[in-house]
Order: structure tokens, then sequence, then C-alpha cells
């Protein structure tokens, strides 16, 4: 038994936590690391090893799949970052409003309404959505998945975003309007910057989830248009192929060197 | 929520009183025109008979929701039997969902404490860990999971190899398959608002305890655990509800045994031999449910609110 005075020492270590943790990553990366090991797999088949090859990786890029692929990434990348761009921008004007603006009648509606695609599952969102777009005659295609996906990234990036300005105190702001500083300059000088954080992560959360999506992609995406994830699922189904382990990789990569950009990014802006 | 929201930071202040209109008004429009119009109509769909190749024929019919709770007969004459297929199938996808986030919850408040509690300059390192496989499409990380986890995969070479088993563990297609799968897809999504919440946490309030000697374990209960509750409440709703309605996970990992809603809502929409306003009122009773459970939730939040303040 540790004395008060050795437990207040180490308070704020558990032991196990630190396993947990390790467990945690190991979960994480296992499937990942096998994929990529296996991706560079010269044999046909994914059972067996049978040396490095980067033939699946040239397969990606000029065989009989190519142009569906390449199609697909293109699609899913600009209506990442368009609905992610979109959603950050009305989620931090909506915290400003929700954070900053006192009690009001509608506060409590108007944070539900903005929940709303957290607390409906994904797959009642996208028949609903389905729904909509199919009773008021609306054609399918890349722009009904484009509208799709911006609502349902508002809440993931509002979260992070008024979760960081219910965090600032309300004085920087209060000092800079004490010094003839208006509410707009308050705003864009003050609030703003030191809600960069938040606002990037929440800008990620939203580009994941669009990037991400699976599920609402499927059910709203119009005959022939495809972004990866539903191009990838319809060749997983039937099979799993070294080519789709080869995209995967590559993917792997992109997403990577794209943290660690805003890795960097946020730790420049820590160090200002 | 709301209860949620206000809590654990600074207090509501009025600085932009003035324009909270005009900045609410995106927000309101985009959600208005985009989900709850549609969820409305989505209600409407799930009233209306259907249409054989897909699509409605408006005409109003209870027959929908009839098909998911009873059972006619073939012909409709004899007397209504309670239909417990999709009953069940509805039950199992609580269920799944619950045991993911438990596993999550088991594993991922550990790791976000133990992540917060790092020196101040490693902790976004920590974090970076913890989001890049999810940064890693959902599809091909349950795809992954699937490679490695196989009768012939990775995982059974590895321990028949070094000689714990002599035959493959058979855990794809079975309800735990599914479990990890939904664990592992929205792990992040725990870890990261119990992180935030440990980190705003003032830790001068564990030494207080452990200088009126509280142990540790009633520190983390009493103290700790009271301050960080919006934060694990968050996770959670964050890694259950997706959950319940999932679907990659039950259709790759799963198979057909572990059918869960998503499936049988997926099933009526696509196709041509869908029935629409069966998938419709599935999705209504599976809305139904996630919001009854968060409004139980949020009542009792409130609640705890008041008793403590």
């Amino acid at each position: 038994m540790a004395t008060a005075k050795t437990a207040k020492f180490d308070i704020k270590s558990y032991r196990g936590f630190k396993a947990m943790t390790l467990i945690c990553l190991f979960v994480l990366y296992a499937p990942l690391v096998v994929v990529t090991i296996y991706s560079f797999n010269a044999s046909n088949s994914i059972t067996t090893w049978e040396g490095f090859s980067l033939h699946w990786y040239a397969d990606v890029f000029i065989g009989p799949d190519s142009d569906k692929f390449k199609a697909a990434a293109f699609n899913s990348f600009v209506i990442a970052i368009t609905a992610a761009t979109l959603a950050t921008s009305i989620a931090t004007l909506a915290a400003t409003a929700m954070v900053r603006g006192g009690k009001f009648r509608l506060r409590t509606v108007s944070f539900g309404l903005i929940s709303l695609p957290l607390m409906v599952p994904e797959i009642v969102t996208a028949v609903a959505t389905l729904i909509f777009f199919n009773a008021i005659g609306f054609d399918r295609g890349i722009l009904t998945i484009l509208l799709a996906h911006t609502a349902f990234c508002i809440p993931f990036a509002y979260l992070p975003i008024s979760a960081r300005m219910q965090g600032i105190e309300d004085s920087y702001e209060q000092a800079a309007m004490d010094l003839y500083a208006n509410r707009r300059q308050a705003f864009t000088r003050i609030l703003l910057p030191l809600m960069m954080p938040g606002i990037i992560s929440g800008f990620i959360l939203a580009f994941i989830v669009s990037l991400d999506d699976f599920i609402i992609t499927n059910f709203v995406k119009g005959a022939g248009v495809e972004t990866l994830p539903t191009a990838i699922f319809g060749s997983v189904k039937q099979g799993i192929k070294p080519n789709i382990m080869a995209i995967s990789t590559m993917l792997l990569g992109v997403s990577v060197l794209m943290v660690t950009i805003s890795y960097f990014v946020s730790k420049s802006d820590n160090t200002k | 929520m709301a209860a949620g929201a206000a809590s654990g930071g600074s207090a509501v202040t009025d600085t932009y009183k003035e324009s909270r209109t005009w900045l609410l008004m995106p927000a309101w429009l985009t959600l208005s025109i985009l989900v709850l119009a549609p969820v409305t109509m989505m209600l409407v769909y799930s009233f209306l008979t259907k249409e054989f190749r897909g699509g409605v024929i408006w005409e109003f019919s209870l027959a929908a929701y009839d098909q998911f709770f009873f059972d006619r007969g073939l012909f409709g004459d004899e007397a209504p039997k309670v239909e417990w297929t999709y009953i069940l199938i509805f039950w199992r996808s609580i269920w799944q969902a619950g045991a993911a986030t438990i596993l999550s919850l088991v594993i991922g408040f550990p790791t976000a404490y133990f992540i917060a509690t790092r020196p101040e300059q490693s902790r976004p390192l920590w974090v970076f860990l913890i989001t890049i496989p999810y940064w890693v499409n959902l599809l091909i990380r349950t795809v992954s999971m699937k490679f490695l986890l196989r009768d012939q995969g990775p995982f059974n070479d590895l321990l028949i190899n070094i000689g714990l088993i002599d035959t493959p563990i058979h855990i794809i297609n079975t309800n735990f398959a599914v479990q990890l799968g939904l664990f592992y897809s929205y792990l992040p999504f725990m870890v990261l608002p119990i992180y935030a919440a440990v980190e705003r946490y003032n830790f001068t309030l564990s030494e207080a305890a452990a200088d009126l000697y509280a142990s540790k374990w009633v520190t983390l209960r009493r103290i700790l655990l009271p301050a960080v509750k919006p934060g694990v409440i968050a996770g959670c709703i964050l890694v259950f509800v997706p959950s319940m309605g999932s679907f990659l996970a039950p259709d790759l990992l799963g198979g057909a045994k572990n059918f869960m809603i998503g499936s049988l809502i997926e099933e009526q929409f696509k196709g041509n031999a869908g029935n629409w306003p069966f998938g419709a009122a599935a999705s209504m009773i599976l809305m139904t449910m996630v919001l009854i459970i968060l409004l139980i939730y949020a009542r009792q939040q409130a609640r705890a609110d008041k008793v403590e303040g």
C-alpha cells in the first residue's frame, strides 16, 4: 500500500493503463501492417507469400481496373474537400452563436438540429436522403453526394470547434473590445486565431468522415458515379484481391502524409 | 445533450448576441433541408404502398409496419401472431453495438487517460498514433481485419507456427468478429472526446483527494470520472449510434448468420426487388429507438446535474 505522500507523487499514473494503450495500438495497427506487407506479394494468391514484387501496384495504375479507380479517387477527394470546407464554415459560425450568443429560446432546438446527423444512425440518414431526392425529383449524381456529405459532416466539425470555444475565456475578446476593437475584429483577430486548433481538428474530422463514407454515398450516388469506397466495395464483394491491398497501402500512405502535415501545422501553431 | 455542451467549460457568454441569427442561419438551412425534411419524407414513405420495382405508390397503407411486427400467415386470414424475425435482428444490433461500445470504453478510456497524462510535448504524438489508422478508409480497415483473421490468415498462421494451437481458430462470421470490427471502426471516436476532457481536467482536484487519504481508484471513480463524464458520454454515443446501424462490419465480418439492421434496410433499397415502405418503416423504428435511448440518457444527465448543483 502506498502512503498518501507517494500516492500524491504519481497521482496521475494507474497501473495497467500503459499496457491497455499498447494493446490498443497493437489492435489498431496489426491489420494495416499485415495488408501493407501482403501488398508487395508476388503471388496471385492472397494466402501464400512468394517474395517481394511491385506487380500489384503496376496493376492499379495500368491494369484493367485502373480508369475506374482513378475516377473514383478524383470524385472522393473533390467531394471530401468541398464538403469539409462547407461544413467547417457552417459549424464555426454556428458554434459562435451557440457558445458566445447568450441564452436564447431556440438554443436547445438549434443544438438538437446540429446534433441530428449524429443521433440519427447513418443508414437512416442514407435512406431518408435517398427518399428525399427521389420525392423532389432531383437526379442522383456527384451533387447529391456532396450535399448529403456537407449536412452529415456539420456535427463532426461542430463538436471539436464548440469544445475549443468553451475552453477559451471570454476575457480575451472583452479586453480587445475594451481597447476599441469592434465585434467583428474581436471575432476575426482574437477568437478565430485562438480557435484554430479546434477548427483544424473539426475540418480534419469532417474530411475523414466524408472520405470514409460508404453507406450514404452508396444510397445517393447516381448510376456510374463511384467514390473510392463504393468502387472498392464492389471489387471486394468478389473476394479480396491483391490489387485492393495495393490501393489500400497507397491510401494508407496518402493518409499518413496528410496527418503528418496537419500534425506539423498544429505543432508550429503551438510554438508561436 | 444540451446540458453536456453547456457544462464542463466556461459559461455561455453573449458577446455576439446581436448576430446570432445570422451566424446560425447556414446551419439551420442546411440541416433543415438536408436532414429534417428527408427524415419527415421518410416517415411519410413508411405509410405508403410499395411499388414492386422499388419506389412507392401514393396510397396510405400500414402494410410496412404490419409486416415488421406481425405474421398473418400466407393469405392474411389467420389471427395475427408476433413476427420475431425482424425484432430479433433489431435485438442483435443493439446487443452488438452495446458490446462494441463497452469494448471501446474498456480499452479507450485507459488509452485516452494515458495519453492525456503524458508530458505536454509528447501528447500530440500519441494522439497522432491513435488517429493514423482512423485516416485509413473504414472499408479498407474492415477488409484488412477480415484478411488478418481469416482461417488461413496471418493471425492463425502465427498461432499455429508458434505451436499455440493445432487448428485455426474460427473468428470470421462470429458475433465476436463483428464486435471487433465495430470496435476497430469507431475506437478513435471514444478516445478523442475522453482525451479532450481529461486534458482539461484540473489535476489539483485529484491531489486534494489524495491529501485527504482517498486511494487512487477512489479518486479516479469519485473525482476524475464525474469531471470527465461529458467526454465519456460523448465517446459512448459516438461509438454506439454508428455501430447500431452499421453495415460494413456485419456484412464483411459477420456473414449471413449475423445479419444486423443495416443489412435489412439496405436490402430494401438495393436492386429491384426492394420494398421501400418497409425499408422506411424499419429505418423509422431504428431511429425512434436510438432517439429514445438518447432522450433517457439526456434526462438522466439533466437530473444528475441538478442533484450536483
